[in-house]
């Protein structure tokens, strides 16, 4: 479904990614774990085309997208989830929903059945989007993304600063998310909420990528985890 | 000691100024809301929507109805030259700074200066009131202007049109996440590029329009952009850029600080005006409705 081969991106003059090259087929939950800094959300920027590569191809559903615009990147079925959140502070909670809605063919994703995955965004409605906690704030920026009705879903740090109680409520929410058969790529710092649902892994370091398998290789590798991971 | 009738006069006609002002601030501020850019074009846009009101109700010379239709169709004709502008020149340079985008927009400002001086010679032009706001209201034995209602009312029209489109519509709800974060509405598939067109087109309609209304008040000339931008300017520093509760409450406060500065000392009457705008400026930067730049 995705396919990136030796991308390079750079902010500015500073190179970020070396040559980066992955891949997710449909269905599948793929991880992309590494420490701050290792270039997670350099690749999701490059995919959705915020930061777009300077080389290399980036293919989806066997199209070309490197160098589109993310609106265009967004439309074909690639939906983004920022580590930041980025909920519209101006807007309440059922129009930062409705803002992203989009019909297309298939289309699974509507309010209701965002509010009967996330009870909590429904009581808050009218709530504005500035008034939310940081773990509101996670469910209302995948129940966002979900209404574009993605094919792909770039989750960058689904878990971060969120209480383990609500991590373990995201794991499971994100879990119902892939039984509807979205695929799914998340990336992590630490090995938390994304192994459990993931089927294969990647490990990046310093813009390139250091390991790739399935979750059983990682876990036995201790030495890939010691040195990139600190697990 | 003033009386109650001179001050309410003054008042009155501060209202019709920051009706005046609203019309033309509410375009630019919408415009810098969206797009992020100090467009400082859009005084010139309501200048030629003033000579070309002028030049379609003299061609039409229909009674009554004459100038209301200029007034449409110079606004209409505003808004599609708004598409020029933005799609050939402001398009290209979102990426780039705020000194080229200003130098690029005073550009348009000479242009369009050069351009009426062309096509309408340097003269001042005037067009009569229309009916039927051709006579005067008398209050507390003063005369008032009717045609100054015939502006608040369109004033409070666009008020509640601009409301209602910013606060209760889809296109409102981009509009105000963009205006946030234009990076994530784009990733949730918002074509961004097709947004800032019409948002500039429709500030474009609303220049001309509003100076299309400002024919009949004084005269029509060279020199009325500029003047009008920079009371806009403070208007929406005053009031907070980009915020529409803001741009009325700037507007209110600057018609009546005019208003009533011409009344007590009229050289200085811009001046009072922009010591409001520097106090803002030193006291609440981002204006009393707007939110700090982050």
């Amino acid at each position: 479904m995705l396919e990136i081969k030796e991308i390079h991106t750079y902010y500015g003059t500073s190179h970020i990614l070396f040559g980066i090259s992955l891949k997710v087929d449909k269905g599948e939950a793929v991880c992309l774990l590494g420490r701050n800094g290792a270039g997670k959300t350099t690749t999701f920027r490059s995919i959705i085309g915020l930061t777009p590569p300077r080389s290399g191809s980036i293919k989806f559903l066997g199209q070309e997208i490197a160098g589109k615009p993310p609106y265009v990147i967004a439309q074909m079925g690639i939906g983004f989830v920022p580590d930041d959140r980025r909920i519209f502070p101006d807007l309440t909670v059922r129009q930062n929903i409705l803002v992203a809605r989009r019909e297309r063919e298939g289309a699974i994703w509507n309010l209701d059945r965002i509010y009967h995955l996330f009870p909590k965004l429904k009581e808050l409605e009218a709530h504005m989007g500035n008034q939310l906690s940081g773990g509101e704030q996670q469910m209302l920026t995948v129940a966002r993304t979900l209404m574009t009705n993605p094919q792909l879903i770039l989750l960058d740090e689904p878990g971060e600063g969120l209480a383990p109680l609500v991590v373990k409520a995201m794991g499971e929410q994100l879990t119902e998310i892939k039984k509807t058969g979205i695929t799914m790529l998340i990336c992590e710092h630490n090995v938390g909420l994304s192994m459990a649902l993931s089927d294969r892994c990647y490990v990046m370091d310093k813009g390139t990528i250091r390991f790739q398998g399935t979750i059983d290789d990682l876990k036995k590798n201790e030495e890939v985890r010691k040195k990139y991971l600190m697990v | 000691m003033m009386s109650f009738d001179v001050l309410f006069n003054q008042f009155l006609s501060g209202i019709a100024r920051a009706a005046l002002l609203f019309l033309v601030a509410s375009g630019l501020s919408l415009t810098f809301g969206v797009l992020r850019v100090l467009n400082f074009s859009h005084g010139s846009l309501y200048m030629l929507g003033a000579f070309v009101t002028y030049s379609v109700w003299k061609v039409l010379l229909i009674p009554v109805v004459g100038f209301y239709i200029a007034t449409i169709l110079a606004s209409l004709i505003m808004g599609l030259i708004g598409i020029l502008i933005e799609f050939f020149l402001l398009r290209r340079l979102y990426a780039r700074g705020w000194p080229e985008q200003l130098l690029a927009t005073y550009a348009i400002v000479l242009i369009i200066t050069d351009i009426v001086k062309w096509g309408w010679g340097g003269e001042f032009l005037s067009i009569p009131r229309p009916p039927p706001f051709k006579g005067a209201v008398f209050l507390f034995g003063f005369p008032f202007p009717s045609y100054n209602f015939f502006v608040i009312l369109l004033g409070l029209i666009l008020v509640i049109v601009l409301w209602w489109l910013v606060y209760k519509t889809r296109l409102g709800d981009i509009i105000r996440a963009a205006a946030h974060d234009r990076e994530m509405v784009s990733a949730l598939g918002i074509p961004i590029p097709w947004l800032f067109t019409w948002i500039f087109v429709l500030g474009s309609i609303i220049a001309g329009l509003s100076g299309a209304v400002t024919a009949p008040f004084g005269s029509i000339a060279l020199g009325m952009d500029i003047e009008i931008i920079v009371e806009c300017f403070a208007v929406v520093v005053i009031g907070g850029m980009g915020s529409l509760p803001g741009t009325l409450l700037g507007s209110f406060i600057v018609g009546q600080v005019y208003a009533f500065g011409i009344m007590f000392k009229p050289e200085l009457a811009l001046a009072f005006i922009f010591m409001v705008m520097a106090a803002v400026l030193i006291i609440r930067p981002w204006g009393i409705f707007g939110r700090p730049e982050r």
